[in-house]
């Protein structure tokens, strides 16, 4: 059974979203942590780089396997989290305390479209 | 070995410890046409158990076909590219069996059996069918003769369970818990043959870890009861994922990635283990590959990142031109390092050459290393 924070808004790809003074702050799931077990890299863009909604902006790694992060919004990136660049294991110990990337969105419109704590239980099935 | 059961939800086959793996919770896929354990707790875990006490992974998807008769040497000479002739009864020899160009059918293990004229080859699960059937093709014409070599070929792959125990540990293992004495005696590459319950037990001191090690070869039943007996003892159970780390920092190839009918041993820079002052099958295009030289070449390449070359990245010149891909990738466990095998452009081949890899959108300099990433720990 994984974590799921209520307040948050998530994505189909397992990123969540919350609103902080206007920024998007952006990270995955607990779901997707487990998914992907020890997390030993994180592959993040650089603060100015424009990204797309629906657009990979970076990838997480595990031992075995890279997944590509998909950008629940678009905008402009502020700010990435340094601390995973030398301790990636925090996305597993707390998925949604380790955010990943922080975007001035281009349209919060664009929130709309994804799923409140409730409907993305639904969809992972727990 | 297998059940050849097929399982409901596709056409995969079981190993005999099958069960065992689903009751200890193991995370498991397919592969090689087995559902087979990727990981019981986490890849990393398992991996440091085997490099630092010891470890056991189920192999019964391995294929084992026994080859005995008058010619079964001389047939066995003429497909696999090491030399048996003058090997000893008691030890294991690594090599490959090669297509007329030199393309790899699959690479293997032959065991010299202690009677005379048998012989065991082991061979990759993925390629049981095709191996059996290109040894049976191969057995209908001796051009010595004309005729057919006088030897008998059976694919007992369904009747034989494996398990490899590896790591520093592992013989005070086989010795203490599984009572095997004799292990003790055998150096890397060697066997003896034990009981099990009045079954065959083959203890083999062979890996596919870059530690000391065993493969327990038994009966389907047997396997079951020395894996119970190994876990009761603490032996960490380890899943395919930390076996393909362990093989991959120990420079060993993965037949599929690293060895194919496109991947020559020469290519792959394995030539050592194919011995020219005999015939074998490929040994005209195996030379002329030496002496021509060949196109591409696999080597090491280590990048100055922690990013993770993967198989299918690509290996670029620092302008962007592309000179070959990744075939095996990981940030080493051991060694804390990203590492992969790539086959690349022979020109760009030499020790220390800078290369670039491209990962996603970024490309990370690198440069080629030696193929051997960890320094293996083998019993003289």
């Amino acid at each position: 059974m994984s974590k799921i924070m209520e307040g948050l808004l998530y994505s189909e790809s397992h990123e969540w979203v919350k609103v902080e003074d206007g920024l998007a702050v952006i990270g995955v799931s607990d779901f997707a942590q487990k998914e992907m077990g020890e997390i030993t890299y994180v592959d993040m863009p650089e603060v100015d780089d424009e990204i797309g909604k629906g657009e990979t902006f970076g990838a997480l790694e595990s031992v075995k396997a890279a997944s590509d992060l998909y950008s629940p919004v678009s905008g402009v990136v502020v700010e990435v989290n340094e601390e995973l660049q030398d301790a990636p294991e925090k996305v597993n110990e707390d998925a949604f305390e380790n955010w990943i990337i922080k975007v001035r969105m281009n349209d919060e419109g664009e929130l709309a479209d994804l799923m409140d704590a409730a409907a993305y239980k639904a969809m992972i099935g727990e | 070995m297998i059940m050849s059961e097929i399982l409901e939800n596709g056409q995969l086959s079981k190993t005999c410890l099958y069960e065992k793996h689903v009751a200890l919770g193991a995370k498991m896929s397919p592969f090689a046409g087995f559902m087979m354990p990727i990981q019981y707790s986490s890849i990393v875990e398992e991996h440091n158990a085997v490099r630092g006490k010891v470890g056991m992974f189920d192999v019964s998807h391995m294929g084992e076909i026994f080859i005995e008769g008058p010619e079964a040497e001389a047939f066995i000479n003429h497909i696999f590219t090491n030399e048996i002739r003058g090997f000893e009864p008691g030890k294991v020899l690594y090599g490959m069996m090669c297509y007329p160009d030199g393309g790899v059918v699959d690479d293997l293990l032959v065991y010299r059996e202690f009677e005379p004229e048998h012989f065991l080859l082991v061979v990759n699960a993925a390629n049981i069918a095709k191996d059996h059937e290109w040894i049976l093709a191969q057995a209908a014409l001796n051009p010595a003769t004309g005729k057919p070599y006088d030897c008998r070929i059976d694919n007992a792959s369904d009747s034989w369970g494996q398990i490899a125990v590896q790591g520093p540990d592992a013989e005070k293992t086989v010795v203490e818990v599984l009572g095997l004495k004799g292990a003790a005696e055998l150096g890397f590459y060697t066997f003896y043959d034990a009981e099990i319950n009045g079954k065959r037990l083959i203890v083999s001191r062979t890996g596919y870890t870059g530690e000391d090690g065993f493969e327990l070869y038994a009966t389907p039943e047997e396997t079951v009861r020395l894996w119970d007996e190994l876990l009761a003892a603490g032996v960490v159970p380890c899943g395919l994922g930390c076996r393909d780390t362990l093989r991959f920092e120990a420079g060993l190839p993965l037949y599929g990635d690293e060895l194919s009918a496109e991947i020559s041993p020469v290519m792959a820079g394995l030539g050592m283990f194919c011995k020219y002052d005999k015939d074998f099958i490929g040994k005209d295009a195996l030379l002329r590959q030496k002496a021509e030289g060949v196109a591409r070449k696999l080597v090491g390449i280590e990048i100055e990142d922690k990013a993770i070359p993967r198989a299918g990245y690509p290996v670029e010149l620092e302008d962007g031109t592309s000179v070959g891909v990744v075939t095996t990738g990981y940030h080493s466990i051991s060694l804390d390092r990203s590492i992969c095998f790539a086959l690349v452009d022979s020109r760009f081949a030499a020790l220390e050459t800078p290369l670039w890899i491209r990962i996603r959108k970024r490309v990370f300099p690198g440069k080629v290393v030696k193929k051997r990433f960890y320094q293996t720990n083998y019993k003289k």
